[in-house]
């Protein structure tokens, strides 16, 4: 991780200056290192305060959505995960290919500076990325801790090393040790009997704010006015007034991205209240591939989602209703 | 708490308009009853129905929503129910997941011709329903008594 | 504000009687919006749409809502009127009081609840109707009949002589169908040929019909009037142009093991043959399977003996697109598989057959010249006995649950020809019920019984089996109440009759609805019984249920008589319920396009006014004439920008915002 952020400098700086791109999509520097921003680059404001480190956990492809219509090409940043995003971006046509230069970078995971925090460690100053464990330098002193203890959490069910689209790769990347299996969550929720998932749903939704980050973050929610904010759709409103208005938000989220989220795990990762929104994704992608076969959206591009999709053989819709059990 | 058999649901059934509509039109004409709890809205397909409408019904008080259509292969357009088989598998699926009693959602295929099963499949419906009360755990409270 | 109408229909007493009327009335005038409601006995009465025209132009209603029967039944009805009284005919809705409620509930306060619920919905719906204007299409001056046979033929001959092009596509060989394997025709017993191929014929010279034989259709696209269909040309390795018919490849062909399809297989044919000697075309075809030049490159006799030069081994399958303004199906039947009865011993003895086998045993041009011989060792027979609703009528589950029609007839009709021409052969009929209605039918069947003494037995045999060189019946006597055995030289099986094995690849090509027997199923069973209930598809004959030859004429002769009515438009009128996509809202995605069964949505760059923002942008693009309005887009589009008009999101949203109501 660490000569990767020279690299990248070196060769975004060479692609203004000959001309291949006109803008990079990138990370800027705050105030302290795991405090980084997506930022826009161009020629006239140079480089200064691009960052990469482990920090920079964001899928930028969605960034990318409303440069659609600019006649500028973009260099990107995407790690492996993001690239299945960019594929069903492209598929949908709400990126224009031509315009945009992918840089994939190889990606050891990425880290959860509040899972960092959480092991008591404060007054960080640095923190050095070896791939296997990092070292924390803080005004206290340094600490060194396992790296797999303060991963994202979308990191713990990595897709893979593999870059689905680039055009090209700069540094070389591992899977990272992966710690849950991907629909164990799910599993999880649907041994419990209905009414503890009720009260599951009841007590993660009811934290629920309305802030939008989830949607806003979400590279498949790209509508250019969602339903919850058009007037006409009957389903607008800008607080969830009641319980209902709390499922349906995120059911109908989770419907529209069906078939269509790539499980890059930013709704979780953004939502300041901490609800598990991913385990409403995966289970959409856990039936799907039950009921359908199996499918990873952004595997590649031009694939057909399978909810506009069908078979003459497919499951009866009824196999909910008629479902035995809890 | 009101008695069962006293439990009047609110059950909307949306139904296309060339299989099972007509298949509703004709166990009408062949005097074949079933509770008046059933209300019927036409869309041309059951791939018409956007899981918003079911989710509408259920904030504004169903107790229950049914969706026919044309049997799979008999679809009027062809295609249309391939789509609502798939989507409302995997809406229903995730009622479930939140814990909504898996009964009050249901997906049934009723033919033109058919008036019999569409009897059928309304007067078991309902009587699903009335088993499961009152639908609590959805429903926007503003929207009751 | 908009101005409301409710009128609510009596229907006599099929809706007064379980709703009470006046109160639906009442209950609606609460509703915002309502300024005028009303009952009437009769709405759909001259009467009846008098008051709502009058209504419409007294309060100068914006929208109406008719409480009534079903939409399906009256709503054309009501929105012409709405038309004639000046208002928009897309804002008339129905509340289906009638079907939907008072005829299924006995209680009236029930009844009554129920109706103005509806009511309420169909008044929350209307007020977000919109007016539509139906929009125009052409109509292409050319009809495609699907099969050959009496009904296809029929039909395109009506067609034809109405000035209109047509094409017949027959998949095998020759027009003619089934007809043309048949002997005599009940009740009149003339001679089957003699009546069709002249009508043969006729197709074939008429300038307005080209026929395609030996073709099939493989993909159809479009809609009422501008019908796109692919047909395969199937490969005859035959220049049809050069062929004479004169058959001297039929005799030299050495490969003799084809079974011929034209005598039921009774027989062999060469592997290059002419179906029959009236067959239309009159030109041969090879069968590849049989061909020994095809299959293994040797022989090629018929190329030598074949003076006029018209073999092409080489011959390859041909496609070729046709546009057509109506397609009419006329696949067909044939009779069932016996595989599930094995009772009768059909694949068992030689000498059990099916009827249709016995019109060619009985036929002049059939395979043994027309005398009646046991298959089996060609001796003359003694006792025939016929066994009738082989398969149908049945619940068991083997056969099918219709009755065939034809069987009761052609078996009367067989057992008089044999006692005519045999008089020393005994003839038995077994039967459940003899059906005979029909001009001059029963008076036929009654002949064959007292004039030709042939033995009815009412009752079902269980089992046929082989004894001492004879068949042997073990059947029930229903009217002695006695179970018997009956010998017998030769068994017949009136065979149930099933739609061709084509049908459902026709039906699903046209969009056409089929039933649960594959018959293509009419726009209404009473009403509309030679249309599909897809715009622009037409049934003739047995493809939408059994018939015998003259309700096959007939109901052919009408279907044309509906293809013509519709290809002597200038111009159609379009549903103007058809999707349309908010271009503000559309995101490119592509969704929509993909589950649109009739490719009516493009996608377009166009200059997008969004508040101020002007940009090029990818959007959906629905073409109103391909759009048949089934809104599974609307339900793709994951933005809200595709709806439809008539049921728009909403509308129906509305719709279940009133029965939520509590």
């Amino acid at each position: 991780m660490q000569g990767l952020e020279l690299k990248l400098k070196e060769r975004l700086q060479k692609l203004l200056d000959d001309g291949t791109v006109d803008c990079v999509i990138g990370w800027t520097k705050g105030e302290f290192i795991y405090d980084v921003t997506p930022a826009i680059f161009t020629k006239e404001s140079g480089l200064d305060g691009f960052v990469y480190n482990s920090f920079c956990g964001a899928n930028l492809s969605k960034y990318l959505v409303s440069q659609i219509t600019s006649d500028k090409k973009f260099a990107v940043i995407l790690k492996p995960c993001d690239t299945y995003s960019m594929n069903q971006l492209i598929t949908e046509h709400r990126v224009n290919r031509e315009n945009i230069y992918i840089i994939g970078v190889g990606c050891s995971g990425h880290i959860d500076i509040d899972k960092v925090k959480a092991q008591g460690v404060s007054g960080i100053t640095n923190v050095i990325d070896n791939d296997n464990n990092i070292i924390i330098n803080s005004i206290y002193g340094d600490s060194k801790i396992e790296k797999a203890s303060v991963l994202l959490s979308k990191c713990q069910s990595c897709k893979g090393s593999e870059l689905k689209i680039s055009d090209e790769i700069i540094g070389e990347g591992i899977k990272t040790p992966t710690c849950d299996e991907r629909f164990d969550g799910v599993k999880k929720l649907e041994a419990m009997t209905a009414e503890e998932r009720f009260a599951f749903w009841k007590s993660e939704l009811s934290k629920c704010i309305r802030c939008n980050a989830c949607r806003n973050i979400c590279p498949a929610c790209t509508c250019r006015t969602c339903v919850f904010d058009n007037a006409r759709s009957n389903v607008a409103a800008k607080a969830n007034a009641t319980e209902f208005e709390e499922k349906m938000f995120h059911i109908i989220r989770a419907f529209h991205v069906a078939g269509r989220c790539t499980d890059c795990g930013e709704c979780s990762r953004v939502c300041p209240q901490s609800i598990p929104l991913h385990l409403l994704n995966r289970k959409f992608i856990k039936d799907i591939n039950e009921f359908y076969g199996d499918y990873q959206a952004g595997e590649e591009s031009n694939q057909r989602n399978p909810l506009v999709n069908f078979t003459e053989s497919d499951i009866e819709a009824t196999v909910i209703s008629d479902k035995e059990g809890k | 708490m009101q008695e069962v058999k006293d439990f009047k649901p609110t059950i909307v059934a949306f139904c296309c308009n060339w299989c099972s509509y007509a298949g509703a039109d004709l166990a009408g004409s062949s005097r074949l009853s079933y509770p008046a709890d059933v209300k019927i809205i036409r869309v041309p397909c059951s791939g018409r129905v956007n899981p918003m409408f079911i989710l509408k019904a259920f904030e504004r008080g169903a107790d229950g929503v049914i969706i026919c259509g044309c049997h799979p292969g008999d679809c009027h357009y062809s295609t249309g129910n391939y789509y609502t088989r798939r989507r409302l598998a995997l809406l229903y699926s995730m009622l479930d997941y939140m814990g909504i009693e898996r009964g009050r959602t249901r997906v049934e295929w009723v033919s033109a011709a058919e008036g019999v099963k569409f009897s059928t499949v309304m007067n078991k419906f309902v009587e699903d329903i009335r088993a499961l009360g009152e639908c609590v755990k959805l429903g926007d409270i503003r929207c009751k008594d | 504000m908009l101005k409301i109408g409710v009128f609510v229909c009596w229907c006599g007493s099929n809706i007064a009687a379980t709703v009470d009327v006046k109160q639906v009335v009442e209950a609606v005038k609460l509703q915002q919006g309502v300024v005028f409601a009303t009952d009437y006995q009769y709405m759909c009465s001259e009467a009846g749409q008098l008051i709502m025209r009058n209504a419409i132009e007294e309060y100068k209603l914006d929208g109406v809502v008719i409480c009534s029967c079903s939409p399906r039944m009256h709503e054309a009805t009501f929105r012409k009127n709405a038309e004639r009284a000046g208002l928009n005919p897309f804002m008339v809705e129905i509340a289906n009081i009638r079907e939907h409620c008072s005829w299924i509930h006995k209680d009236v306060e029930e009844g009554t609840i129920k109706a103005i619920a509806l009511a309420n919905a169909a008044i929350a719906k209307v007020k977000l109707n919109a007016p539509l204007i139906s929009g125009e299409s052409g109509v292409t001056k050319r009809a495609l009949v699907i099969g050959g046979g009496i009904a296809g033929i029929q039909t395109a001959l009506d067609i034809a002589e109405a000035g209109f092009q047509v094409d017949i596509v027959e998949k095998s060989p020759t027009i003619g169908g089934n007809m043309a394997k048949l002997d005599k025709t009940f009740p009149t017993l003339d001679c089957s040929a003699c009546i069709l191929t002249p009508k043969m014929v006729d197709a074939a010279a008429n300038p307005n019909i080209e026929l395609l034989t030996y073709s099939e259709v493989e993909k159809v696209s479009g809609f009422v009037g501008n019908f796109k269909a692919t047909i395969r040309k199937k490969a005859r390795y035959i220049n049809t142009d050069l062929c004479t018919g004169c058959g001297d490849c039929m005799s030299k062909c050495p490969s003799k093991k084809g079974k011929n399809e034209f005598n039921c297989g009774l027989n062999n044919r060469p592997a290059i043959y002419i179906p029959f000697a009236q067959a239309i075309p009159n030109v041969a075809v090879i069968d590849p399977v049989q061909c020994i030049k095809i299959t293994k490159d040797k022989c090629g006799l018929c190329q030598t003996v074949c003076s006029a030069k018209a073999i092409d081994y080489k011959q390859q399958d041909e496609i070729i697109e046709r546009e057509y303004g109506a397609i009419v199906a006329a696949t067909g039947y044939k009779p069932i598989k016996l595989d599930k009865f094995d009772e009768y011993g059909y694949s068992q003895s030689k000498d059990v057959i099916t009827s249709l086998e016995l019109e060619r045993l009985m036929n002049a041009a059939g395979p043994t010249g027309g005398k009646l011989v046991k298959p089996s060792d060609g001796s003359h027979p003694h006792t025939i006995t016929f066994i009738q609703c082989v398969g149908s009528r049945d619940i068991s589950g083997r056969g099918k649950c219709y009755c065939s029609k034809i069987c009761c007839m052609y078996t009367a009709k067989h057992a008089m020809l044999i006692r005519d021409k045999y008089p020393d052969v005994n003839v038995n009929v077994f039967y459940i019920d003899v059906r005979t209605p029909g001009k001059n039918y029963d008076e036929f069947y009654r002949r064959a019984v007292e004039e030709y003494n042939v033995n009815y037995i009412k009752g079902q045999v269980g089992k046929v089996y082989e004894s001492d060189g004879h068949l042997v019946l073990q059947a029930s006597d229903l009217l002695n109440n006695e179970q018997i055995l009956v010998n017998s030289d030769m068994v017949v099986l009136a065979t149930a009759i099933e739609a061709d094995e084509s049908a459902k690849k026709v039906a699903s090509m046209l969009t056409a609805s089929i039933d649960t027997n594959n018959f293509l199923t009419e726009a209404h069973a009473k009403l509309r019984p030679v249309e599909s209930p897809t715009a622009g598809i037409f049934l003739s004959g047995v493809c939408q249920g059994p018939k015998d030859i003259p309700e096959t004429v007939s109901q052919a002769s009408a279907c044309a008589a509906k293809v013509i009515g519709l290809l002597s438009k200038a111009k159609l009128v379009t549903n103007p319920c058809v999707a349309h996509s908010d271009e503000l809202l559309c995101n490119g995605c592509s969704n929509c396009a993909n589950v649109c069964p009739y490719g009516a949505i493009g996608y377009e760059t166009k200059l997008i006014n969004d508040h101020g923002i002007r940009e090029n942008r990818r959007v959906a693009v629905v073409n109103p004439a391909l759009c048949q309005g089934c809104g599974a887009c609307t339900v793709a589009c994951p933005s809200g920008a595709m709806d439809l008009f008539g049921f728009s999101n909403s509308q129906i949203m509305a719709e279940v915002e009133a029965i939520c109501k509590k």
